[in-house]
């Protein structure tokens, strides 16, 4: 089976009634994998015993009627890692590492009688912004095999969006989560920092990197935050904040909200046909009751070199671990030490990775730390004080989540600016550590464009709020890729 | 910021600092695309950030302190089933300083 025609609420429905077991879901769900993803390849490595002894021992047990997820499968970037399940992010440098524990969220997954079915692909290290920089297969979107997902949580989203899975984990660090889940006409939602515990996660950019989901609808996503957010001792950045439910404001009713719009996310570096779709979004909150007002973030133009100076520090500094000894790839025929680290890291890391560890490194060394990496700390101040100061009149801020619609393979990996652009909206949100999802918002030339809704700190309930009404009164979120009649 | 922004010679002291090593057509391509991205860098130099505190972290939480407690954790065998290459129970590696160049 796929997951086109049935949200969490059926499915658990389903699953309550008996209409279908945990363990004959989870093995519809393989058979249909089967021949879904050797179109897509949004994944590199199944769990298919153990998804299949999980669901029975989850049926010998009984579905708990009060949690929506049990039972139900999900795909997993493989750079969170899983207990004895092999975990790459899609590096060749982790090619054969088997961890030794699950991440908190894992683990979250497991408690709740999730059924975790795969890891999915990404750009090594979540490096990237269309899952080329994968170091073992290229994913496909759905909705034109010749274009790419996305990234870096490509896979996840492409799992999501092909109908494989009706729940995914990604990462967001510059928008991975959002970026993905606007190219595949799904939602994605990365968290506020610190709503989600980062345990298990393999470092990229520590003060940037939140795990959040992927989901064909709002109400799924909601839920499926419920169940990873929270307080982890394993995390010291993780927030004691209590986490609400969710699902709780999920009423339609959005009338008196007070929405921004920066003039920036409508500028000549978005595609025409994006501006379309968003001044079609604006229209119908306003519809809905909502004002929306022009208002400006005027130093987010500065974040795409803030971000990329500062996540390639924190970058080069995590990425240090990697060295060919305790754990990963070793080159072979070394002489010495030494040997061992440049060899192990030259042959073991892909171009990108490289090159963020060049810009990390260069950034922090002696004679240009201050114009770079003390000057990017400093503009990430600015950006967080425009949003603060929209903040303070508004409940929201909405625009595109990316620039353009879902570009060829191998149209833009060859020119790193152009593909670090692609960033420009979803960066300023990391830099703050602001809660930001992408839901549907409409299609330009046949391929999905995101809607992008971004909220104060720790208020991930008013984007699901808006969210929600939005899609009640829209049908983009039922629209699913066609891929050759096999659904 | 200087005009001329990263070169050749900088690109191999970088890389020896990140302990990477690359071909001469490598080090071509990250020497190019590296002056593109610090060349596009140089736009935060228009930023007037006179006074401006920077922010290095934006989590809501000072110090997350827990009891002293010790825990056992032996993992050994688990942890030595990930590494390369193992003696006795322990990580093998080559030898530390190569002074007869036959790396044994």
């Amino acid at each position: 089976m796929d997951f086109f025609n049935q949200d969490l609420t059926s499915l658990h429905a389903d699953l309550v009634a008996k209409k279908i077991s945990a363990a004959e879901l989870t093995q519809a769900t393989f058979d249909n994998m089967a021949k879904t993803d050797a179109k897509v390849d949004a994944f590199l490595n199944l769990n298919a015993d153990a998804a299949l002894k999980n669901a029975q021992a989850i049926d010998a047990k009984g579905i708990n009627v009060d949690n929506l997820l049990a039972g139900i499968p999900v795909g997993v970037k493989d750079n969170i890692v899983t207990k004895g399940l092999t975990t790459t992010a899609a590096s060749k440098m982790l090619e054969n590492f088997v961890p030794v524990y699950n991440a908190t969220v894992v683990d979250k997954m497991l408690a709740n009688d999730m059924v975790i079915v795969g890891k999915t692909n990404m750009d090594e290290f979540a490096m990237g912004g269309s899952t080329e920089n994968s170091a073992f297969k290229v994913t496909k979107n759905p909705w034109d095999v010749s274009r790419v997902p996305g990234g870096s949580s490509g896979g996840s989203a492409v799992a999501v969006a092909s109908g494989q899975v009706p729940v995914a984990y990604g990462s967001d660090t510059g928008g991975s989560i959002r970026q993905p889940a606007s190219f595949n006409g799904i939602v994605g939602m990365k968290p506020t920092y610190g709503r989600v515990s980062r345990w298990g996660l393999i470092a990229f950019g520590s003060s940037l990197d939140q795990i959040g989901p992927m989901t064909r609808t709002v109400k799924d996503n909601a839920a499926a935050l419920n169940l990873i957010a929270g307080n982890d001792v394993h995390d010291g950045t993780s927030s004691k904040r209590e986490v609400p439910d969710f699902t709780a404001g999920l009423t339609g009713d959005i009338k008196g909200m007070k929405i921004a719009l920066p003039k920036e996310y409508m500028g000549d570096g978005i595609d025409p046909k994006v501006r379309e779709v968003i001044k079609n979004a604006v229209k119908q909150f306003e519809d809905l009751g909502a004002t929306v007002e022009e208002v400006s973030l005027p130093h987010s133009r500065y974040g795409v070199s803030a971000y990329y100076i500062i996540a390639s520090s924190e970058a080069s500094s995590n990425l240090q671990r990697f060295d060919g000894i305790r754990y990963g790839f070793r080159a072979q025929d070394v002489k010495n030490l030494e040997d061992v680290y440049v060899r192990s890291r030259s042959e073991g890391f892909g171009d990108e990775v490289k090159r963020r560890i060049m810009l990390g490194t260069f950034s922090l060394s002696a004679g240009y730390y201050d114009a770079y990496f003390h000057k990017a700390g400093q503009v990430r101040t600015m950006i967080i004080d425009d949003f603060n100061k929209v903040f303070n009149d508004y409940d929201l801020i909405i625009g595109p989540t990316a620039p353009t619609p879902a570009f060829k393979i191998g149209d833009e990996i060859s020119d790193p600016v152009t593909m670090y652009m692609n960033d420009v909206l979803t960066i300023p949100v990391n830099l703050a550590g602001l809660p930001g999802m992408s839901i549907p918002a409409g299609l330009a030339d046949g391929m999905p464009v995101g809607l992008q809704l971004i909220g104060k700190s720790f208020d991930e309930s008013t984007l699901y709020k808006a969210g929600y009404a939005f899609e009640q009164a829209t049908d983009f979120h039922q629209a699913t890729p066609d891929l050759g009649g096999t659904n | 910021m200087a005009e001329e922004r990263i070169n050749a010679e900088q690109v191999k002291h970088v890389a020896e600092l990140a302990k990477l090593e690359f071909t001469p057509d490598q080090l071509d391509m990250f020497t190019g695309q590296l002056e593109k991205i610090i060349g596009m860098f140089e736009e935060l130099s228009k930023v007037d950030t006179t006074g401006v505190p920077v922010t290095s972290q934006v989590n809501d939480r000072r110090n997350a302190l827990r009891d002293d407690v010790a825990v056992q954790s032996n993992q050994r065998q688990a942890l030595l089933a990930n590494a390369p290459e193992t003696a006795e129970g322990l990580i093998r590696v080559p030898t530390i300083i190569d002074e007869s160049g036959d790396g044994e």
